[in-house]
């Protein structure tokens, strides 16, 4: 934790120094987006490139964000002195209010505070944690896992049907027994319940997660812990539609507005399961698909151009998405009975080993 | 002819007089102090009473000044002046007897004796009738003219009316004090300007202009014994050597009698003259509206923040000598978001009517004035907080109606209203630009001001050094980039 403070206590120093040297004050920020992300092919991650740009005080279009970054930068250096943990909500509340003389606010939503805190992660090369800022909390899991979390023993398969709710922080949980083959990934709350109902993860001896949409940090460090701790196979479980591939990918190579931690939250060897055109195919699921609309061609275009969705297979899948514009939710094998997903199509899927990677 | 409806017929009548008083008053070298009365004595009747300082009339000439019309008296007279607008005031007393049956009065003197007279025109014979004449002492020694005429008429005050022709006329005019005591009440025009312009000489007819009709007249009443003496004393710009080869070219030989020319000769004649490589008119003749008096003239009945005039050197088209003079003015209450007022003058008279069919308007609607910083369809006048003046000075403005409230659009008269307006739009754009950088300027200022004070709380807190230090150093920045930039 002195290593953050440190670093932001840095931070306002160097401002000074360009104060005393009659020099237009200003933070050099990587760039966060698509043009920045590289992925390395060799360990099979996204990582930031070197390109950043600087955020000058007197500068028309920096001023705002350069004052936002130095009022976000004092409140968590604030958090770390008394030792408290605040939410990205509480922080823009907190710092909310109308500058004087004008009726300009410091930040009018939390969609001008969220980034300026990546902002100084990325910079200060330091996790959200370390700022004291509890990532939004996230994603479940249930399955033969005992764990230790300040102090009090877990044990994941007897929270009855709501499972362990995943924290922000993970650093500290210690994993203290896992019994499971594999670790099956699920997008939807509502497939994630249906398999918990059916114990599919009883049965099948594995460990369930749902994300409950895009991953949070919480839930992709947790799987990434699992799958390396205890050498667990990965399988990803979502709609087939270019989101749902997206969140594969996230949980897979990271994500580009995370990049720079992409080695924290990263899980190489995820393997994709479903639902794929494939499976629409040999189950029968055509009658079950949906019309996509066109926010979903639109993304799966570009997709088609990210350089971690070159291999044959998904160019092939994201190709057929935009050819046939349908797509499929996880719910839909309930189309071929509610028990069809756990008694059919995913031992099917798992015997197989029909997986994209 | 100006009489074509109560509201319009109650402006002529009213305008005619003004006319001749600045005319009067300018040609006798006196500062105008002008007195002007529309007062409503009746249903849709009124009385128009007018009154001068300028030198007035000898008391034998006024039943014909008044009470006869001048045809073409003004025929060679190629000099610039107010009075060859209309019918003339005549028009306006016949006006008046034709639709109230009532005798125009007109005072005068001269400095002498003051002569009263009740006047009425003998339409059938065109000659004036004097009803009476009465001869008042002068202990004051007054001199000028006051006319009183009783008309039908309509009055109203928005855009073409008695009040937007003075004021107009005040702009053009600004060295004429006028009161107005209208229906409405009294307005004063102020005058910001003490020195008259000058006299525009009279000059002959430059070849060129010379319409057939004309020349055929010229040809009559020259006092020239032939013709080769007639092209080099009834002209301007011919010499000796051009009249011989306009005689040549023409087949009429030098010594004709200019009285006895037969009219295939004089059409001959007349193409011969145009044929012939010519000087260009003398330009003294003309007295254009120059750019001190276009200043004042806005700047005291337009409330805008900025003021340019331009004056273009003077030009020819056809022979007749011509010069164009423009103002701007910009921005204060004038409206930002209406089209921009035009008002357009012939030797110092408003032009009220017609304006869609006027050179002048063609020339500001085929100008992009995007560049110089306003809003504009294309071919419309620009739209934005701004007022347009255009002034036509010349010996014979060449009005494409009767009514005398358009000119023709002769490409020579719109390149050079064209010219003028670009050469006042480069100016104002750099007014423009420069109003708006140091809004920018001003806009920048503020916001650094309004984040300074943040910032130096934050990073007081991050580095635990003063707070009002670190702020008096940005500030210092702050103040430093105003400079500069």
């Amino acid at each position: 934790m002195k290593e953050a403070k440190k670093k932001i206590e840095n931070l306002g120093g160097k401002i000074l120094e360009d104060i005393e040297k009659k020099v237009n004050p200003n933070i050099d920020i990587p760039i966060r987006t698509l043009s920045n992300i590289v992925y390395d092919s060799k360990t099979r991650m996204l990582t930031l490139g070197g390109k950043s740009a600087k955020r000058f005080l007197f500068h028309t279009g920096h001023a705002k964000k350069f004052m936002q970054t130095m009022l976000i930068s004092a409140f968590c250096k604030d958090l770390i002195d008394q030792n408290i943990h605040t939410s990205l909500r509480d922080l823009f509340y907190a710092l909310k209010r109308t500058l004087p003389n004008s009726n300009e606010n410091t930040f009018d939503e939390q969609s001008e505070s969220n980034p300026i805190v990546v902002d100084l992660e990325v910079m200060l090369n330091i996790l959200r944690e370390q700022l004291h800022l509890n990532a939004d909390i996230r994603g479940r899991v249930v399955g033969n896992v005992v764990i230790s979390d300040r102090g009090d023993t877990v044990d994941l398969s007897k929270l009855g049907s709501g499972g362990w709710a995943i924290p922000s922080n993970i650093e500290d949980i210690k994993f203290k027994k896992v019994n499971a083959d594999y670790i099956l990934v699920i997008e939807k709350n509502a497939a994630f319940e249906r398999l918990h109902e059916d114990k599919f993860w009883q049965k099948h001896k594995c460990i369930l997660i749902t994300t409950q949409g895009q991953p949070a940090r919480g839930t992709r460090r947790v799987i990434q812990r699992l799958a390396i701790e205890f050498d667990l196979p990965v399988y990803v479980f979502t709609d087939l539609d270019a989101y749902g591939l997206y969140i594969y990918s996230v949980i897979k190579y990271g994500s580009i507005g995370l990049a720079h931690v992409s080695d924290r939250l990263g899980t190489t060897n995820a393997k994709f399961l479903g639902l794929t055109m494939d499976d629409v195919d040999n189950f029968n699921l055509k009658n079950f698909t949906i019309k996509a609309e066109e926010v979903d061609t639109k993304r799966a275009q570009e997709m088609l151009k990210y350089k971690w969705f070159q291999k044959p297979e998904w160019q092939k899948l994201l190709k057929s998405l935009i050819s046939r514009k349908i797509k499929a939710e996880l719910e839909s094998l309930s189309g071929r009975g509610l028990k069809f997903v756990t008694e059919t199509y995913l031992p099917t899927k798992i015997k197989n080993k029909d997986f994209l990677d | 002819m100006g009489y074509e409806n109560p509201t319009k017929s109650l402006l002529t009548v009213t305008k005619e007089a003004l006319d001749n008083s600045l005319d009067a008053t300018c040609d006798a070298r006196i500062l105008p102090e002008i007195f002007i009365s529309v007062k409503e004595i009746g249903t849709d009747k009124f009385r128009v009473r007018v009154e001068d300082n300028g030198p007035g009339i000898p008391e034998q000439k006024v039943p014909f000044a008044f009470g006869k019309f001048l045809y073409g008296s003004k025929f060679h007279r190629l000099r610039q002046s107010r009075g060859i607008m209309g019918l003339g005031i005549s028009g306006g007393v016949l006006y008046s007897q034709l639709t109230t049956g009532k005798p125009v009065k007109i005072t005068t003197s001269t400095g002498k004796k003051i002569h009263v007279f009740e006047l009425m025109i003998d339409v059938t014979r065109n000659e004036p009738h004097i009803i009476s004449h009465l001869i008042q002492k002068n202990p004051e020694k007054w001199h000028g003219i006051k006319i009183e005429m009783d008309v039908e008429g309509r009055y109203m005050e928005r855009t073409q009316s008695i009040l937007e022709y003075l004021k107009q006329t005040a702009i053009a005019n600004p060295f004429a004090h006028m009161v107005y005591d209208g229906p409405n009440g009294k307005i004063e025009f102020s005058r910001t300007v003490d020195e008259l312009p000058k006299i525009p000489k009279e000059i002959k007819p430059h070849p060129y202009g010379v319409e057939l009709g004309v020349l055929k007249r010229m040809l009559l009443l020259t006092k020239a014994r032939n013709l080769l003496a007639f092209l080099t004393s009834d002209f301007s710009r011919v010499g000796r050597r051009s009249a011989e080869q306009i005689c040549r070219l023409a087949k009429i030989e030098f010594s004709r009698n200019t009285k006895n020319l037969k009219v295939e000769e004089i059409e001959r004649l007349h193409k011969a003259i145009q044929m012939v490589k010519l000087i260009a008119p003398p330009t003294s003749c003309l007295s254009p509206l120059e750019e001190r008096l276009i200043e004042e003239g806005l700047k005291k009945e337009i409330d805008a923040e900025c003021y340019i005039a331009v004056l273009r050197p003077p030009t020819v088209y056809r022979g007749y000598p011509f010069q164009v003079s423009v103002g701007l003015a910009y921005g204060g209450n004038l409206p930002s978001n209406t089209t921009c007022q035009l008002i357009r003058f012939a030797n110092k008279i408003p032009l009220l009517y017609h304006q869609g069919d006027c050179a002048i308007t063609q020339a500001v609607s085929e100008i992009d004035w995007r560049r110089y910083g306003l809003q504009q369809s294309s071919w419309t006048l620009p739209i934005g907080p701004l007022t347009i003046l255009v002034h036509f000075a010349s010996v014979w403005v060449p009005f494409t109606t009767e009514g005398k409230q358009a000119i023709a659009a002769y490409p020579e008269i719109i390149r050079e209203v064209k010219l003028a307006l670009q050469d006042a739009g480069r100016k104002l754009a750099k007014f423009v630009r420069q109003k708006r950088k140091y809004k920018e300027r001003f806009l920048r200022k503020q916001l650094f001001e309004r984040y300074t004070p943040v910032v130096a709380e934050c990073l007081s807190k991050l580095t635990k050094k003063d707070q009002k230090t670190i702020l008096n150093k940005l500030e210092e920045f702050i103040k430093k980039k105003g400079e500069t930039k």
